[in-house]
């Protein structure tokens, strides 16, 4: 930055930040909680108490969150890239150790009354951390092969932590976050193709040796593969959610069945109908026009991001800004993939609406750290 | 690092780059979302809408309500009452065994009641009510209901169950229901839905089982929305079933009553026919039992009891009991020799008390004979050498075909279980059957209703309604359907020749007119009501040369079991006959003296409307008729069968 720049360009300070909030953003972030609030009022069969009024206390403390984080100026949480990393880490390593059991699987630290979910945490660090680690790093040297696997180490050490809670769709989410901001800083997509080659060629191995003497997975690994592929195979166990899911979805049609009257999700036929398979309820409650709005609302939210990302001219602020939109985009593709049969159900949530406490702060976390890249952009003086 | 502003700008270029790229996948994955969601939600909706339908509407039976039977009169025979039961749903009822013992102070639940129950309540998932007291009265169920606060998920339900108001009388003919079993779905190809509803009863015995597609009606159907637990959430529409139809019989309720009580005390059957349109008034039984236990499910002991009584109880002998004949089927073989012209009235057949052929000596039942004997009076008088004789000259051919034309050997159409067809003996049965010759001495026996011939108490009223009016009578069991009266069956003239006919009769009216005939002291002396019949005492044992030896000399003397059936049939008035009654009483010793007395007292009540009147007995014999029909007047309930049930077993 020249002098010259630096004299005509700087950071708003003061209240003049809360001018420079990206509004449109945060209008976005309300209208998809209120499509939540919504459909969990609906789900709870108009029961405002059960899950609707919580969540909305949730959204309300995160909104608070993100905009103490908006006002805090973006070099703050630069230089406290690496320490949030590290705590994350640590934490991660204290949940394998200590951390309590819940649905079969080690998720939560109990820290006196405080309950925390590292791995959630560890969703916005790794971004946090590979968005400073590459504004650190000399641009020339993005693609070297050294500097590449220890971004790499950086994004698979809590990946594998939390793949060993385990929580395959956390762990699939942060490391896709990870390899996204790879992505976005530069780096040679000869190792993308490569890495999408091997993991194309090691699946094709792994199908091939089914039935074979050298067969990789056992024989139940693969029928899980079988019912993956035609949920209709085993619709009443593992096909079952993905089934009832389905026909949700397929029987909402073009403008759904009405608001309250989906009788998929009243009458329980749906699983986890308040978390992961919320979309299935909005899709049959609202059909094809709701659903599609939700999309719609969604890819907003990324083109706000993208937007004050092309905006910013500072390496960091970008690359977060990117990282929490590629995350974000990761969290309700594979939902909706998921529900409707085109992925494999490993329990991400749809971002801003499934209930759960958790997920929604770290998301709006991440939004706050995007509003004050946007708040902190230097900016031509008016 | 520090950057220059070169490579700032690089930079940015190249996230940019890298966003434009990125940002190309997004879009084919949104792509790729938003053609996944027009596929379901758009090209398959329908297919979906139909699946999650299939999901959440369940149909559900409702039972119709069985048809009615009653008899010619209107009066219900069997109806459907309405039960009360109590019905507890756990997830409301909290701890079951306590909501239990609250209840067991209400009503009679006992400790393995109890058991029972608690089992079966947690053997359902916890909405669905399960019936823990079946058939309780108005006032237990008025307790409970007042009780309600204080028993949460316990509630009394109405249900509708088979009722027969005059128990043992019409077990056998009308029949009971019972629980559909295991064999009665085997036995069905295609077996109704309604069928396979818990607890549903279906016609097991008599009209309630032959009738049992008319009775049954059709079932209506719930459809209901149910969650994924299959719980009710509630009713989208309710199509009622269609009630089976009711049916009217011919048997008339107060006959039938008379019959059995009639009959009390003996293994016996009787029926009553109209002569006119062969309206089966009365199908007795004796002993009987009460079906209702049956409808409730029988307990083991009680069921055993009926299983060893040596009286049969559950069999229904007027049209499932096969006897010999006896003395009953003199007329057949009169009617086949005098057809054929082989024999006429005028001639006298001399009667020594036995008669000996090819070799083999056959008694007459007076062992001092009967002296010189014509039709008339080997009929009144029952004498076997006669008809001896007669069969001699006309051979097994001609009586075999004669008894068929007057309905012996013949199954008839009638809504009941277990017909016996008996037996009509003739050469070709004795071929096929047995791989012997036709003997002559088979054709001697058969002559006086032994030897091989069989009839049940049914046919043998079908031939003295045949032989009464010249026509080939042919029993109704059912009225009307539904109020629709069924066709009477016709009656084609027979075509024996009169001149026989008139002898016959006459032999029939001395019979029970004549002093010296068998029936003499069971004739009734009401001028306009004179009965004509025939008296039968078959062989079942002959004594033996032991037995004699030990000094039994008469049929009191043997074990019941080994004694003479006695058998009577009748028609009356003997000038204008309207009615025909066969008795049959098992090992009953004498046909005139236990079963025409039993036939009298039948014939008298079916002439009169149901109870016989003292004037029409001999005057000496009133005062012991008069004892006897007030023992019977105790026995018989009273119209609308609240009353006792007559003769349980």
């Amino acid at each position: 930055m020249s002098y010259l720049e630096y004299n005509v360009k700087r950071s708003p300070a003061g209240l003049a930040k809360v001018l420079h909030v990206n509004w449109a953003l945060v209008l976005l972030l309300v209208a998809v909680a209120s499509v939540g609030f919504l459909m969990l009022y609906s789900v709870s069969g108009g029961n405002m108490g059960r899950w609707a009024e919580p969540q909305m206390r949730r959204f309300a403390l995160g909104m608070v969150a993100m905009f103490v984080i908006a006002f805090v100026p973006l070099w703050f949480w630069r230089s406290m890239a690496g320490l949030a990393y590290a705590v994350s880490v640590v934490l991660l390593l204290g949940v394998e150790f200590f951390g309590s059991i819940g649905m079969g699987a080690r998720r939560w630290l109990e820290l006196g009354p405080i309950r925390l979910q590292p791995s959630e945490m560890a969703k916005i660090t790794v971004i946090l951390a590979m968005a400073a680690y590459y504004d650190a790093l000399d641009t020339k040297k993005t693609s070297h092969p050294l500097f590449v696997i220890l971004a790499l180490v950086i994004a698979l050490v809590p990946t594998i932590l939390v793949l060993r809670q385990p929580d395959l769709g956390t762990a699939l989410l942060i490391l896709g976050s990870g390899v996204l901001v790879m992505f976005f800083a530069g780096v040679s997509l000869w190792y993308f193709g490569l890495a999408s080659a091997a993991l194309a060629g090691g699946v094709a191995l792994v199908m091939a040796s089914r039935g074979t003497s050298w067969q990789i997975l056992r024989d139940y690994q693969f029928r899980r593969i079988d019912t993956f592929l035609d949920p209709s195979l085993d619709p009443l166990g593992a096909g079952y959610h993905i089934n009832q899911s389905m026909i949700a979805l397929g029987s909402g049609g073009w403008s759904g069945r009405g608001f309250m009257q989906g009788t998929q999700s009243r009458l329980n036929f749906l699983p986890e109908m308040h978390t992961d398979f919320i979309f299935t309820t909005l899709a049959e409650e609202f059909g094809f026009i709701g659903a599609m709005s939700l999309l719609a609302l969604y890819i907003g939210i990324l083109i706000a991001c993208v937007v004050s990302a092309l905006q910013s001219q500072n390496r960091f602020a970008q690359l977060l800004i990117l990282g929490v939109a590629a995350n974000f985009f990761l969290y309700f593709a594979v939902n909706m993939a998921m529900v409707m049969g085109l992925a494999p159900v490993v329990g991400v949530p749809l971002p801003l609406v499934s209930y759960g406490g958790s997920a929604m702060l770290v998301i709006l976390i991440g939004f706050g750290l995007v509003q004050s890249a946007c708040v902190h952009r230097p900016r031509t003086r008016a | 690092m520090k950057r220059t502003p070169q490579e700032r700008q690089e930079s940015a270029w190249a996230i940019s780059r890298r966003t434009a790229m990125f940002g190309g996948a997004q879009l084919l994955i949104a792509g790729a979302l938003v053609l996944r969601m027009r596929q379901l939600q758009v090209a398959e909706a329908d297919q979906f809408r139909l699946l999650a339908d299939e999901n959440r509407i369940n149909i559900r039976l409702l039972p119709p309500a069985r048809g009615l039977i009653q008899d010619r009169n209107g009066t219900l025979l069997a109806g459907n009452e309405q039960n009360y039961r109590i019905v507890l749903v756990r997830e409301d009822a909290g701890d079951p065994r306590a909501a239990l013992e609250r209840l067991a102070g209400l009503i009679p639940l006992g400790e393995a009641e109890i058991d029972r129950a608690v089992r079966e309540i947690m053997r359902h998932r916890p909405f669905v009510p399960v019936t823990i007291a079946d058939r309780l009265s108005w006032e237990e169920v008025t307790r409970v209901a007042a009780n309600a606060p204080a028993l949460p998920g316990i509630t009394p339900e109405v249900g509708l169950s088979r009722h027969y108001p005059f128990g043992a009388e019409f077990a056998h003919a009308v029949g009971y229901v019972g629980s559909v079993s295991e064999a009665d779905l085997a036995a069905r190809e295609n077996p109704e839905p309604l069928l396979l509803i818990p607890r549903f009863q279906i016609g097991k015995v008599g009209v309630e089982r032959e009738l049992e597609e008319n009775l049954r009606g059709a079932a209506g159907h719930r459809r209901i929305e149910v969650n994924a637990v299959g719980r009710e959430m509630r009713e989208l529409a309710r199509q009622e079933g269609t009630p089976g139809q009711s049916m009217q019989l011919t048997l008339d309720r107060r006959l039938q009553a008379f019959a059995l009580a009639r009959l009390d005390g003996e293994s016996a059957a009787a029926v009553v026919m109209e002569i006119a349109t062969g309206d089966v008034l009365a199908l007795a039984s004796a002993p009987s039992f009460d079906p209702n236990l049956f409808v409730r499910g029988i307990s083991v002991a009680d069921f055993n009891e009926l299983r060893e009584n040596e009286y049969r109880p559950m069999s229904n002998k007027s049209v499932q009991g096969a006897y010999p004949p006896g003395s009953t089927f003199k007329m057949i073989t009169a009617l086949a020799a005098f057809e054929a012209g082989l024999a006429t009235a005028e001639e006298r057949v001399n009667c020594p008390g036995h008669m000996d052929v090819a070799g083999r000596r056959f008694n007459c039942w007076r062992r001092g004979g009967h002296g010189r004997m014509n039709l008339v009076s080997a009929l009144s008088e029952s004498c076997d050498t006669y008809f001896y004789e007669l069969a001699q000259r006309c051979g097994i051919d001609r009586i075999n075909a004669m008894a068929e034309r007057l309905g012996l050997g013949g199954r008839f159409d009638l809504p009941l279980s277990a017909m016996s067809s008996g037996l009509n003996p003739s050469r070709e049965w004795k071929r096929a059957r047995r791989n012997e010759e036709w003997m002559v001495g088979d054709t001697i026996n058969a002559s006086i209703g032994q030897g091989f011939v069989l009839s049940t108490p049914l046919q043998l009223a079908v031939m003295t309604a045949r032989l009464a009016s010249n026509r080939a009578v042919t029993p109704r069991l059912v009225r009307a359907i539904d109020g629709v009266e069924q066709p009477v069956p016709d009656q084609p003239a027979l075509n024996l020749p009169s001149a026989v006919m008139r002898q016959i009769h006459r032999g029939m009216v001395e019979c029970t007119n004549h002093s010296r005939g068998t029936a003499y002291s069971s004739r009734i002396v009401k001028a306009e009501q004179r009965m004509a019949g025939k008296t039968g005492t078959s062989q079942v044992f002959s004594i033996t040369a032991a037995e004699r030896a030990a000094g039994v000399r008469r049929q009191e003397q043997l074990p019941w079991n080994r004694r003479n059936h006695a058998l009577f049939v009748c028609y009356a008035p003997e000038d204008a006959p309207r009615y025909a009654v066969a008795v049959v009483v098992e090992h009953g010793g004498g046909g005139s003296t236990v079963a025409a007395p039993m036939g009298r007292d039948i014939m008298l009540a079916t002439l009169n409307d149901g109870w016989p009147p003292i004037d029409a007995y001999p005057q000496p014999q009133r005062n012991r008729i008069e004892a006897m029909l007030r023992t019977i007047r105790e026995k018989v309930g009273p119209a609308d069968g609240t009353g006792p049930a007559v003769s349980r077993a």
